[in-house]
């Protein structure tokens, strides 16, 4: 079993889909901080079997709501002092811009590259969601 | 309230403002002349990116019988779009000289960016295999006009219903109406997609059912919607041979028909009407094309906010 020591003052992101924490780290651009940071891969989970950790020494400024959109069982630990101060519940957002660009060769957006990426909820159950100008499905697998 | 709107999705419109555009529409059809200065002084721009002779000539017909002029480009080598200039470029100089804008594009969305940089109504004249909203209006209004409700009636659409938009779109217009049943006519490869039937047709309790050949239901239909049928659409030209004669209408499939039947169909047709059909009074096709020009006469003006 790997040891991370816990962390002082910073943010846990917990119970992340194995196999998605790096492309949480990278979308966060923790590969380039200068503070201490862990990805933990394929740990033990009673929840999901295997799970992905990161864990952040800073207090950085996370948008939570690509994170609800990418995953919204993830968990946010807020430590302090070695102690969780707060938790942070995400939930899939109404809509999200320029997190992920639309899979659909026919859309505007493929050929006009300024254009803003935007898509809505379609589907909540499903955590679907439609390209706001031509309406196909996009999933956070896109996410580059 | 229609004034400085725009029509980008079929769905665009409540009911309640399409019964405003239906009023409008039977106004004008009424009596054409009385709306024949309604739109003086106006100006519209139909910015075409690619070729659709029929629908840009109907938008220039509405306008130009409202008593408005047109300007515009019929091909994207004939606009800004050849130097790559953005759809969002070409709106903000296109409302500098235009009052309204009907823009058709390959690409799906563009209309719907044009309408987000613009400060003057923007109608999507069909934007690649997306929507095509002026043309479910036109369905709409023929249905509407010829059949006298668009309640209570059982719609046969047959052809390719999966790659169809106005299929598509004539569907989850009709779904907002009270007791229509559909008979959705297709073989497998090209049944309706999945989505329409889980996300419009059940979910509004809509009464459907899918059959392969045409002859066996034409019978039960007030309204049958015939599509193309295109061979490269099929895998393999051994069902192509077995089903491609269910999918034309003839005199013989005719004659199990009901009196009142209407056959609509968007156009252009190639052989999936036989033309011996064109004098048989259930074909509405061509009066539908008119009535397409009547529904652009009707959206234009009331996206401008004029009136006689």
């Amino acid at each position: 079993m790997v040891r991370i020591n816990s962390i002082q003052r910073g943010i846990v992101i917990d119970h992340i889909k194995a196999g998605v924490g790096l492309k949480i780290f990278n979308y966060l651009g923790l590969d380039k901080a200068e503070f201490t940071v862990a990805l933990i891969m394929n740990a033990p989970s009673g929840k999901l079997g295997r799970k992905d950790i990161i864990k952040i020494e800073n207090e950085i400024d996370i948008d939570f709501t690509v994170l609800g959109f990418i995953d919204p069982n993830i968990t946010i630990d807020i430590i302090n002092g070695e102690k969780i101060e707060s938790k942070i519940k995400l939930k899939l957002p109404d809509k999200i811009e320029n997190v992920i660009k639309c899979i659909n060769p026919r859309c505007i957006t493929s050929t006009e590259q300024e254009i803003l990426h935007s898509f809505y909820l379609s589907n909540r159950e499903k955590g679907e969601y439609r390209c706001t100008y031509c309406d196909e499905i996009n999933n956070p697998n896109n996410i580059s | 309230m229609l004034k400085g709107r725009n029509l980008i999705d079929p769905m665009d419109f409540s009911l309640v403002e399409l019964e405003e555009f239906f009023n409008y529409a039977d106004e004008i059809i009424k009596d054409p002349k009385d709306f024949s200065h309604v739109c003086d002084g106006k100006i519209l721009a139909t910015l075409f990116y690619e070729p659709s002779t029929r629908t840009r000539l109907s938008f220039e017909a509405a306008m130009l019988r409202l008593g408005g002029q047109v300007l515009g480009f019929s091909e994207a080598q004939s606009s800004s779009a050849s130097k790559g200039e953005s759809v969002a470029d070409t709106i903000r100089t296109v409302e500098c000289y235009a009052d309204i804008a009907a823009i058709r594009h390959p690409k799906e969305g563009a209309p719907k960016v044009a309408a987000m940089n613009s400060k003057m109504p923007v109608i999507n004249a069909g934007d690649g295999g997306h929507q095509h909203p002026t043309q479910t209006l036109t369905d709409l209004l023929t249905i509407r006009n010829i059949k006298g409700t668009l309640s209570n009636l059982t719609i046969g659409i047959c052809g390719d219903l999966k790659f169809g938009r106005t299929v598509h779109s004539l569907i989850k217009a009709m779904s907002r109406y009270e007791n229509i049943k559909f008979i959705l006519i297709a073989p497998n490869e090209l049944s309706i997609p999945k989505y329409i039937k889980v996300e419009v047709l059940e979910k509004n309790n809509i009464e459907f059912t899918e059959v392969e050949k045409l002859e066996d239901v034409i019978g039960d239909l007030d309204i049958l919607y015939m599509t193309r049928v295109q061979k490269e659409r099929f895998f393999n030209e051994e069902d192509y041979i077995r089903l491609k004669d269910s999918y034309i209408l003839d005199k013989e499939k005719m004659l199990k028909a009901k009196k009142d039947m209407i056959i609509l169909h968007p156009l252009p047709r190639v052989n999936e009407i036989a033309v011996e059909i064109d004098t048989d009074p259930r074909a509405c096709y061509f009066r539908q094309a008119k009535f397409g020009m009547y529904a652009r006469m009707a959206l234009i003006a009331k996206l401008l906010g004029v009136d006689k």
